[in-house]
């Protein structure tokens, strides 16, 4: 079965290159431009990980998160953030918003591959 | 990713930056009248932030650092550290405009040019009050942080493998957060080869089990050639979710990990070790055998706005015009058809082709339509040229804009960014008086400009008005007597005196324009104006000010010609050029020499052009007989008269590119495919080699002193 | 590092051209910018055109200029008619016919074969070729496309 991940970002850009980088390597991509888009795709699609942006108008990342995260459902789903920071307070917050783990923007399809790799127990995609 | 992907998506993000600028500088603006509007500070501050994230991602190094330091200012704005006044609003805008140069030098693989963005960002950081910012150069100093993961390759030139023994207990927080011992136990499968302990003397009896705390401790014992900092890496999401414990073991004392094929894997049913999805608290994917199956997937990978615009490729929507014009000309050959059967009026078939007539105009304007764009963005660019105009000429001055959303087809908005930019620098630097001058004329010491843009009767109308002096008749009349525009003692109405600064070689600066060496003239804006069809002209108010009106046709694609034929080719002439034909035996022509005739009529002498001599088909005829004789009154340049061989038809015709394949030839406009498929050139009457408008024609023994 | 596509094990690619030819002489290009061969059409007459822009013909819809290569490259003229072919060439955005003789193959060669122009080919020719290959006794000259069509900014003699 497919691997299904939610991109939520709100440059186009971003989900552009997120949607081409992960569709490449064999998921099956959903793509949100904001936190409440995220919320409905998430409640529609039920993915296997979300990979989110923080800065985003009307619900940032962090709002997102929590109501991920109060969902629930039958399982905690792995959310990894995007952020153009390494910093540590920034790596805190995300922890303590209940984010699974971050990638650092640039990333490579490596990158992303290895952080998926480590949130979710998700064998290689097809 | 394949090269086309790849120019794809750089071209997207380009656009999405283009967006991105023009929201900020609206909420520059916004911020102008409401400074407090936490909305737009962070609308302002997410578009420098998602231009720096997209740049990162593709290597614009210049672009980050610029943005990275954009953005820092921003967030302490919103941030409540500092207020958004005038000034740090005036510098916030100049950041944009740098910005949008480092772009551009990015989107065309060149080198932005040097100078204002160091000594600007100094000046920003200054006014919002933060650490220093880091030296910014415009050489490529800037290395986005990365961690170079690749998880193949031996660290640390270590090809003898490493051994390591974890131990790992997770904590419950390590689940909440959606980790998994599983996921990590198979990252570290990838670094090498693992042996998966579990440790279950502390798990309690079912009844006493909590779901949520794993009472589970594993040994995990790792044989890798990725090295100590990859292996801790794996851990680093959930470092203070769980004990761990990572050492580094000499190989002597793990002789039993040795053994090819013994090592088992997590979630293999190898007898010693219960399978860990069966162990490990609730949340796991176990459960989701009872659960109904997930509703149904879109496979939509991209986010569809449910509104009411689409992206169109601009190729495919050219294509689609393309089609119409072609429709367009079948229909008139269909049309022509018709006529040359007899008794076609009044039937059927003359019916339905009126129809369809009718069917196939409102299609084209539609296809017009789809291209037609607000003229807001090339404003925009205006703002920008006010700003730096009166930063150059030292003038403060307002842009007011009215008709933002006025539409225009795309390519003719191209094409009037620089006719623009010319007469709002014009504007400023000659319109606008200089401060002291304002002042004594109790002016408000800040000069307007106002950009305006309206539709009337099927026309784009465009002002660009100042409140500055007005046009100074006198100084321009003597300049023009001096250069030997005009001959003095002719009586000149204050209008006349106005379009005199159309003229090629009038310039009625002494001094050098602060603005630019250049020197653009009006009369370039003119041949531009003229070049998308259009007309221009000038209003002055002395004392008040001044006002150019551009009048543009809404479409371009399509001309009511006259088709003619000269030296056996069919051509077409413009008829909105075309006052009126004559007979030239009915005509008062006189000969002038050898060179040619002029025609006497009631405006006075008009010179007569040989449109098969002056396009290089044949040799001037000797004779008119047999000719006939066209009036032509081009939009700014004195008539003359055009001498054909024959008139054939009126009718409307789909304006073709000769410039797209070739090149601009002089004294042709563009091209149109007949009926018959053949092609047919398009006269130009501004700039028919041999007549007023075209500059040869000063040379020419037809020219004549008004 | 940011957007690096995979590393493959890269061979060059065999070039593909077309060969044509013009006044009993061989000559080819990469069959990349050919769009389409055309028989020949009736052109439209430019004013003021040089001597080897010969007019220009609708291809559909568009205006399409047709360069006259035999006199573009100093080979003789010719009296355009049926006879002959036009190439529909690509170039930098811009669509041009070219007037040959007629098309003889499209040959498959590899960049090794493109040899240095020998000293027999005339001095008028050699502007406008970059290498020649030599293919079963014929000596096939290769032209480069962005010299052999007339420059486009130049204004009409």
């Amino acid at each position: 079965m497919t691997v299904r991940i939610l991109a939520i970002d709100d440059s186009r850009t971003m989900r552009n290159l997120l949607g081409a980088t992960l569709g490449a390597a064999g998921f099956e991509v959903d793509l949100a431009e904001d936190g409440e888009d995220g919320l409905n795709r998430f409640d529609r699609s039920d993915p296997d990980v979300v990979i989110t942006d923080i800065n985003m108008p009307r619900l940032d990342g962090f709002g997102f998160i929590e109501g991920a995260r109060a969902r629930r459902r039958h399982r905690v789903v792995p959310i990894l953030v995007l952020t153009t920071e390494s910093d540590d307070a920034l790596k805190a917050r995300a922890r303590a918003a209940g984010a699974s783990g971050w990638i650092v923007k640039p990333f490579d399809e490596k990158k992303l591959l290895w952080a998926i790799r480590r949130v979710s127990g998700q064998e290689d995609p097809a | 990713m394949s090269d086309s992907g790849a120019n794809a998506l750089r071209a997207t993000f380009f656009e999405e930056c283009e967006e991105l600028l023009e929201a900020m500088q609206d909420g520059f603006d916004q911020l102008e009248d409401d400074p407090r509007d936490a909305e737009r500070l962070n609308a302002v501050f997410r578009a420098a932030h998602s231009i720096k994230g997209g740049a990162a991602a593709f290597g614009f190094e210049e672009v980050v650092a610029f943005a990275h330091e954009v953005e820092s200012a921003l967030d302490r704005v919103r941030g409540g550290h500092c207020d958004v006044d005038a000034a740090r609003l005036d510098l916030f805008r100049q950041c944009g405009d740098v910005l949008s140069d480092l772009l551009a030098a990015a989107r065309g693989g060149t080198k932005a040019p040097p100078g204002k963005g160091g000594d600007l960002l100094e000046r920003l950081t200054a006014a919002v009050g933060g650490a220093a910012p880091a030296a910014f150069e415009q050489a490529p100093d800037f290395q986005p942080v990365t961690l170079d993961l690749t998880p193949a390759a031996p660290a640390e030139g270590a090809d003898e493998p490493s051994h390591y023994d974890i131990v790992f207990h997770p904590l419950p927080e390590l689940f909440a957060s959606g980790n998994e011992p599983v996921a990590l136990f198979r990252a570290l499968a990838q670094l090498g080869r693992i042996e998966v302990d579990a440790d279950l003397s502390a798990v309690p009896p079912i009844s006493e089990l909590e779901p949520g705390r794993c009472a589970i401790t594993w040994r995990v014992r790792l044989q890798s050639t990725a090295g100590e900092a990859r292996v801790r890496e794996v851990f680093e999401f959930v470092d203070s979710q769980c004990s761990l414990d990572i050492s580094v073991v000499s190989p002597a004392a793990q002789a039993d990990v040795g053994e090819p094929a013994s090592s088992p894997r997590p979630g293999d049913d190898a007898p010693a070790i219960p399978s860990l999805s069966d162990l490990v608290a609730a949340p796991t994917a176990a459960d989701n055998a009872a659960d109904t199956p997930p509703p149904a997937r879109t496979a939509g990978k991209t986010a569809h706005l449910p509104g009411q615009t689409i992206r169109v490729d601009l190729d495919r929507l050219d294509h689609l015009i393309n089609l119409v014009g072609e429709l367009v000309i079948k229909e008139a050959m269909l049309s022509q058809s018709l006529m040359g059967v007899e008794g076609a009026t009044g039937t059927d078939v003359a019916v339905v082709l009126q129809a369809l007539q009718h069917l196939v105009d409102d299609i084209q304007e539609g296809a017009m339509a789809i291209r037609a764009q607000p003229v807001k963005p090339v404003f925009q660019r205006m703002a920008r040229t006010v700003r730096e105009a009166g930063a150059a000429t030292g003038k403060r001055v307002r842009l007011i804009t009215e008709g933002e959303h006025t539409e225009v087809d795309k390519t003719v908005l191209e094409r009037l960014v620089d006719p623009l930019t010319h007469l709002i620098r014009n504007a400023i630097d000659h319109g606008l008086e200089p401060p002291e001058l304002r002042a004594a004329a109790r002016k408000p010491p800040e000069g307007t400009v106002l950009l305006s843009a309206t539709h009337r009767s099927g026309r784009l109308l465009i002002d660009v008005a100042d409140d500055g002096g007005g046009i100074d008749r006198e100084r321009v009349r003597a300049h023009a007597v001096a250069r030997g525009l005009v001959a003095p003692g002719v009586a000149l109405s204050g209008g006349d005196i106005d379009n005199l600064l159309f003229e090629p070689g009038l310039s009625c600066k002494d001094e050098v324009s602060k603005l630019s060496g250049r020197g653009v003239g009006l009369d370039v804006v003119r041949s531009e104006i003229h070049a998308l069809g259009g007309r221009v002209s000038i209003q002055s108010d002395p004392g008040e000010g001044t006002t150019f009106s551009i009048s543009l046709p809404l479409t371009l694609a399509v001309l009511e010609g006259m088709l003619i034929e000269v030296a056996g080719q069919t051509m077409v002439v413009p008829v909105s050029a075309i006052r009126e034909t004559l007979q030239p035996a009915m005509a008062a022509v006189d000969t002038i020499g050898a060179a040619g005739w002029v025609l006497r009529s009631r405006d006075g002498l008009m010179p007569v052009v040989d449109l098969g001599a002056a396009f290089g088909f044949r040799p001037p005829c000797a004779t008119l007989d047999g000719h006939v004789l066209m009036l032509i009154a081009p939009d700014n340049t004195p008539p003359f008269a055009l001498v054909v061989d024959a008139i054939r038809d009126q009718r409307q015709v789909v304006i073709k590119s000769l410039e797209a394949n070739y090149r601009r030839v002089p004294g042709v406009a563009a091209a149109t495919i007949l009926g018959d498929g053949k092609i047919a050139l398009i006269v130009d009457p501004n700039t028919l080699p041999g007549a007023p408008g075209h500059p040869e024609f000063a040379d020419s023994s037809l020219q004549l002193a008004v | 590092m940011i957007m690096q596509d995979k590393v493959f094990e890269s061979t060059t690619p065999p070039l593909e051209v077309l060969a044509f030819r013009i006044c009993e002489q061989d000559f080819c290009f990469d069959l990349d910018s050919v769009r389409e061969i055309r028989g020949w059409t009736e052109t439209t007459m430019l004013p003021h055109a040089q001597p080897c822009v010969k007019g220009v013909i609708n291809l559909r819809g568009a205006v399409v200029p047709v360069i006259d290569l035999a006199q573009r490259l100093g080979l003789g003229t010719m009296e355009p008619g049926p006879r002959h072919v036009i190439i529909i060439a690509v170039l930098e955005d811009k669509t041009v016919g070219l007037l040959a003789d007629v098309v003889s193959d499209i040959l498959v060669i590899s960049r090794d074969d493109i040899q240095p122009i020998p000293e027999i080919v005339d001095a008028a020719t050699r502007r406008f070729i970059s290498g020649v290959v030599v293919i079963e006794d014929r000596m096939i000259r290769k032209m480069d496309l962005r010299l052999a069509l007339p420059a486009a900014d130049r204004t009409a003699a």
